[in-house]
Formats: structure tokens, sequence, C-alpha cells
């Protein structure tokens, strides 16, 4: 023992719990919906989803040396970008697409702002709309060896019947990641047991968008059709993963419920009035960008403030 | 009936079990104890004796400078040896009064008050016997408790509190003193409730010592005026406003006293200096210090004489069998890291806690993920990483407007933050600088 002791200032004992901890754990509730796609889709889809996030690690790695910034590449978070834009990719789409919008994602929507924790916006989503308007053709083919033809929610847009069940258990056309429902909330419920999240964020989210398609859908709150809205278009995906993470989402939990009715309206513009039927990616990243004014009006009134005198 | 509790809060590891089955055992101090002048809050007390007196053990050496401090005792005989500056738990310099023990333990008589009968005891002279003994809050702010028993209408008093909750981790000293001393800590309670003719006495025990609350309840079955009170184990659930506000639902904000909504709070070692000070007109001369953690041979709970050093208990609890990464004083939520471990013992210091593990050095800090954690368990309820920020870029005024004075330093952010960032540290630090501001400000 030295005779001088290190000092440090107050709490001397810190939680277990880190950052790539927390990172690590939402890679493990999106194994699910991850090994469903590919035994949905087949072997090119792990290709695309391991491509995609090998560039995202690369990019944040290269980008942190040229910028002579220490590395960060082990706290997980550029892997979970990768896995849930490469979950977000048409099964068929070519092999440099996900790599593509990794590097897009890491790079421009997360380095550029400052790195983790720094971001505005949810990089995947980012990544994957800049994709979708970059590469329309590619982005919105959902042919497949499996499936052929629309979307179930092209589908139902168009008029068509769809299976319930086969959209709920996921044996459908659609991203790789977002068609099975049961995988998707199994991972969820995984993370919330682990209180990573909790149900703030999804249920505003879902609650709001079934009230407002039953209200202004003209097909009412008819089973049928709210069940495959909400198996369909990514929705389970959106709400459980994406709309939930950290950095874009608000911190405060009236703001957290302000967030998800507000994805929830947006969502149901966009599958009610909008071309496409889907509609999840863009309602929120125009949430995140709502995030700071949120923020700032549901900030929580301290302990005792006004002076609760008896 | 749900638990009484607050908002907020953390479950860190309680490593109480080291040391809560050790009964209380006295220790005799060595050969110099020094004596801090200000180990309270409010002005320090101004020494009454110099260099080369001789004193006796319960002689006053320094004395109150106003309503707002408080007398200090010796707690041996022997002669002073110098009034100096010495390096205390703060890692500050303060001017202390050495004394040099001489073995004998030659008490001051005390007789004087055995003439006075203690049932007819005024109000005025309750507060002027705890005021004469020199007694703080010994929670740790020391604050001075008979300027907490003045307040302006003590007929308005509806509480009187006894904070039992221990919530910090480790210690275990007020459990001891319930435990082995529980009348004493009731008779306290009872000489604060004479002072506050409308008041009702409450034990707050935290649920994690039911044995205590079990005693204390049996102990209590016939005193109307005293209620036992069963708490959610959390902490900090003994930080006062947090207690005040789960044993009766009324919150107060960093501007207010526990008066003015009705209420006293009084730790259980202060209620047992208040029975000694009342009934035995004795001075405070000792208190119950822990020394544990996981780089102590042999944890105990020791009575202490209070100026002690540290490095004289960690001795006779048998020294380090690891070695210690970090020596605290006090709890690990809220303690001090000492970095040397001779400095004195004060009426404020409940634990000496050595760990194996610097938890706090660790980690290092990563960027913040916005994960709100530290919302969530902030008892504040506070921005704890909003207020960091504004610190770190020193935006005081907007520091000051996001509630940053009403964080009590609690340590709860630091702990949970995944990032491992220093929140408590960069919210403590703006808010002494913004509250010096204010005080330059006004005067």
């Amino acid at each position: 023992m030295s005779d001088m002791m290190r000092v440090s200032s107050n709490p001397h004992i810190r939680s277990k719990v880190t950052t790539d901890k927390i990172m690590l754990c939402v890679v493990l509730a999106l194994l699910p919906a991850t090994i469903f796609g590919v035994w949905n889709f087949g072997l090119h889809a792990l290709w695309q989803v391991l491509l995609t996030i090998a560039a995202c690690v690369a990019a944040e790695a290269v980008y942190e040396l040229i910028m002579k910034k220490k590395l960060t590449v082990l706290d997980f978070s550029a892997v979970v970008t990768g896995l849930l834009l490469g979950l977000n990719m048409p099964p068929a789409a070519p092999l440099w697409v996900g790599p593509f919008g990794g590097v897009f994602a890491i790079v421009v929507v997360k380095m550029l702002f400052g790195g983790l924790g720094a971001n505005f916006m949810n990089p995947a989503l980012g990544a994957r709309c800049f994709l979708v308007i970059s590469f329309p053709a590619i982005m919105t083919n959902f042919n497949c060896d499996a499936y052929s033809g629309a979307t179930p929610l092209a589908q139902i847009k168009a008029g068509e019947t769809v299976n319930i069940f086969n959209m709920v258990m996921g044996r459908t056309g659609g991203t790789i990641g977002e068609t099975s429902m049961v995988a998707i909330v199994a991972g969820a419920c995984f993370l919330i047991l682990l209180g990573i999240i909790d149900l703030k964020i999804p249920a505003s989210y879902i609650v709001t968008f079934v009230i407002f398609y039953g209200l202004f859908s003209g097909h009412g709150f008819d089973p049928y059709y709210i069940s495959a809205q909400l198996a369909g278009g990514g929705l389970m995906l959106g709400a459980f993963f994406m709309a939930t993470d950290y950095v874009t989402r608000p911190v405060t939990k009236i703001g957290q419920i302000v967030f998800g009715i507000i994805l929830g309206l947006l969502t149901g513009i966009f599958r009610v009035f909008g071309a496409s039927g889907e509609g999840v990616s863009y309602a929120i990243i125009i949430g995140n960008l709502l995030v700071p004014l949120i923020t700032r009006f549901t900030a929580p009134k301290a302990f005792g403030e006004g002076g609760e005198r008896i | 009936m749900g638990k009484l509790t607050f908002t907020g809060g953390i479950h860190p590891y309680d490593g109480k079990d080291l040391s809560k089955d050790k009964p209380i055992c006295d220790i005799l101090p060595g050969e110099e104890l020094v004596y801090p002048l200000s180990q309270h809050i409010g002005a320090p007390a101004t020494p009454i004796v110099a260099k080369g007196d001789t004193v006796l053990r319960g002689q006053k050496i320094a004395e109150a400078s106003g309503f707002v401090s408080s007398n200090i005792f010796s707690t041996v005989s022997g002669t002073v040896k110098s009034i100096e500056p010495r390096r205390v738990v703060t890692g500050d310099m303060v001017s202390c009064i050495i004394i040099t023990n001489d073995g004998l333990y030659n008490e001051v008589n005390y007789d004087a008050y055995d003439e006075i009968d203690v049932d007819n005891l005024s109000k005025e002279d309750i507060i002027q016997r705890i005021k004469e003994a020199g007694i703080v809050g010994m929670g740790g702010a020391g604050f001075p408790t008979h300027v907490k028993l003045s307040p302006k209408e003590p007929d308005k008093i509806e509480y009187c509190i006894a904070n039992c909750a221990e919530c910090e981790p480790y210690l275990t000293s007020d459990y001891r003193r319930m435990i082995e001393n529980p009348e004493m800590l009731i008779e306290g309670l009872k000489c604060v409730l004479r002072l506050f003719d409308n008041a009702k006495g409450i034990l707050a025990v935290e649920d994690n010592k039911p044995d205590c609350i079990e005693l204390l309840k049996k102990l209590t079955k016939d005193e109307p005026r005293i209620l036992v009170k069963a708490l959610k184990t959390k902490y900090p659930q003994g930080s006062e406003r947090q207690l005040i506000f789960a044993t009766t639902k009324r919150a107060i904000n960093s501007k207010m006293l526990p008066a003015d909504v009705g209420c006293v709070v009084n730790n259980v070692d202060t209620l047992c200096a208040i029975y000694n000070a009342v009934w035995n007109g004795k001075p405070l001369m000792e208190r119950i210090v822990t020394v544990t953690g996981d780089a102590i041979a042999e944890p105990k709970n020791y009575r202490v004489h209070i100026g002690m050093s540290y490095k004289e208990l960690i001795d006779a609890a048998g020294g380090f069998v690891k070695d210690p990464a970090k020596i605290i004083s006090g709890g690990p939520m809220m303690g001090f890291a000492l970095f040397n471990t001779d400095v004195p013992t004060t009426k404020t210091a409940s634990a000496l806690l050595a760990l194996t593990k610097d938890e706090a050095s660790k980690y290092e800090p990563t960027p913040c993920i916005n994960c709100g954690m530290c919302l969530e368990v902030c008892p504040g309820r506070v921005m704890p990483k909003v207020l960091a920020e504004c610190a770190e870029h020193a935006d005081y005024e907007k520091f000051e407007k996001m509630g940053g004075l009403e964080c009590c330093e609690c340590g709860c952010c630091s702990y949970i933050c995944p990032a491992k960032r220093h929140l408590t540290q960069s919210i403590k630090s703006a808010r002494k600088i913004v509250l010096a501001n204010k005080k330059k400000a006004g005067k």
C-alpha cells in the first residue's frame, strides 16, 4: 500500500451495467428476427446482414483512425446500427447496397454529428431512407426466390386479401428482419425483462396507430385489417427497436409517451393517406427531429418544487 | 398498503453483512487526539484553552461562536499540545486543537446536573442542555441540533422523525445502536417530543432491518406518541427530504426546512446523544463508527472517542487483509475518499470503509447515450444528464434554471450511468460555484 491513496468525488461504487453490455443485449434481442429472416429468405440475406454490420464497424474504425479519435467500435453500437440496417434491406438486394448504406449511416448520420450519443437521427433509419431515395428500384423490389409480388401491406392497399397467420409468423415478403411479428416481439420481451427498454414508446405508438387507423382507414376496427397493419411494414421492428433507440428518443417519461403518440399519428397518416402503404421509417425519423422540442417541453418538475407547504 | 417510499433511488450491493452482527466494542484512543474547530455546519468554534493547559475528559475546549455553531469537548484527559491547522477528512487544512492523552481519562464532575429534576425540565432547559453538549446532526451533515430544535413556531411541528433508515451501503452503526441501545434512542426521541406539544414521534426504519422494527415496536407499544414505520429499502431513503416524503407525503425543496412542513428529523446517534445530554448532562464525546470493507481484516463497530485518528481504527480492526484501492470516510455513496488515513474522527464520522476495488476509476467515462437511467433514479427529480452538461459547459444560468440547486448529491446518477460519466461530480462542482456566486452577490 502506498502512502497516498487515490481520491475521487462520491459515489465510490458503480453499477455493473455499461454501454457495451446494453448494446450487446440489443444485438442478442435482434437475433430471433435475424435468424428467422435468414431462414425465410435464404443465405443471401445472411450475407447482406453480415456485410452491412462489417461495413458499419469498419467505417467507424476507419473514421476514428483518420480523425485520430479514440476507437469506440468495441461498444457494439456500430454492430447494432449495421444489424438494424441489414434487417431493413430487401432480401434480394445486391450485396453492395447494405454496406454502402452502412457507411452512410455511420459516417454521415452518426460520426459527422459527433459519434455515439450525438446523432440526431437513428443512423440505420437515416441510411435506409437515403437508400430508398437513391435506389428506389432496388429498395422497393421485394421479389426474391421465396416470394414474389408485392408486400402484404401493398396488397391490402390494392384491395387484395392476405393470410394473417402467415403475416404474424413472418412467412411473407418484406425486408429481411421485419416480417416476423413473433420473432421481433420475443426479442423485445427480452429487452423489456432486462429493463433496457420499456413499453412507454412502443405501447403509445401502437395504440395511437390502431386508433388512428380504426378511425380513418374506412375499415373501422376490423381485426383482420388491424392485425395485418400491425404485423406488416416493419411496424413491430420500428416500434420496439428503432423508436426506442436511446439516443434519438426523448429522455423524459412524458416525452416518451408524446413521442410514441406522434409516431403513431405519422405512421397512420402515411399508411392511410400516403401512396405506399408503409411509412414507419419516415415516421420515426421525423419523430427523431422533434425530440429536442419534446424533451424541452416535458422536463420534469424538481422534487418539492413550488414548495408544497402543509 | 404500499410501502413507504419516494420516487427514484437505487439498490446497490449493501455489504452490511460484513459488520452487522458485530457488537459495538469500545476502543481507547492513542497518544494524540485532534479536534477540528469546524466539524459542523456554521461558524467554527472558538478555542477556550491554550497550549500547555491541562484538560479533563468532558471539558469544553472550544465554544460555539454564534447561534449556528457548536461547542467542542475533550474526550480524554491530558494537555493541550497545540492549536494548529491539520488535515481533515475533506482533504482541507482546518484549525484543530491537539491534545496529548495522559491515558487516565479523568472526567469532569457532572454532579451539578444531577441536582436537576429531569422530568420537570422546561423546554428551554432541554434545548440549553442539547446546545451546551455540542450536539450536531451525526448522520453526516453536522447541522447544530439546538438550531434544528428551535423552529419559529414549535406548535406547528407535527412529526419528530427519527432517521433510522441507514440507507448507505456497508454502514451498520445505527443498526447496532438500535439493537443494543434501543431505549436510549426512544428516550432521546421522547426528549425531542417534549419540545413539541403537537408532535408525534416516528421511528422510520428500512425494512431490511426487521429485527429492529420488531424490537422498537415492542418497546414503544405503550407510547401513544411514538409510531414505528417500516420504509422500503432503497438508497437514499435516509436523505432528509426523501425520508420526510416517505413518512408523511410532504415534499420540501432545497430552499425549505423540514420545519416548514411541520417536521423535525434526527439521526439515531444524535438522539442517543440527546438522551445522554438531557439525562446525564454529558457532552457529545463518543459516537459509533463502522470500520468495514473487503480490505479490512475484521470489520467491526466501535464506540469511538471523537478526535482519535482513523488510522488507529484500522489497526484495531486487524489492519488490511488486502491492499485497499480506496479508503472512504462515511458510506460509499456520499463519503469522502481519504488520501491519508491519519485524519481525526469527528462528530459526523459514521464509518471507515476500505475497498479493494475502486469502481469510480475502474471505468473510463464514455459518451452519454441518453438512456435516461439517471432521470429515473434521481430522487430530486431533476435531469442529471442535462445538469452535468451545463456544468461541463460552465453554463451556470441554465444549470440553475434546470433545478441544479435541487440536487442533493446523493450519487445515484453516477452509480447507475452505463456510460460511467461522473455526473454527480460535475453537478457538485457546479453547485459549489453557483452557491459561492450567490453568496458573493448577496454581500
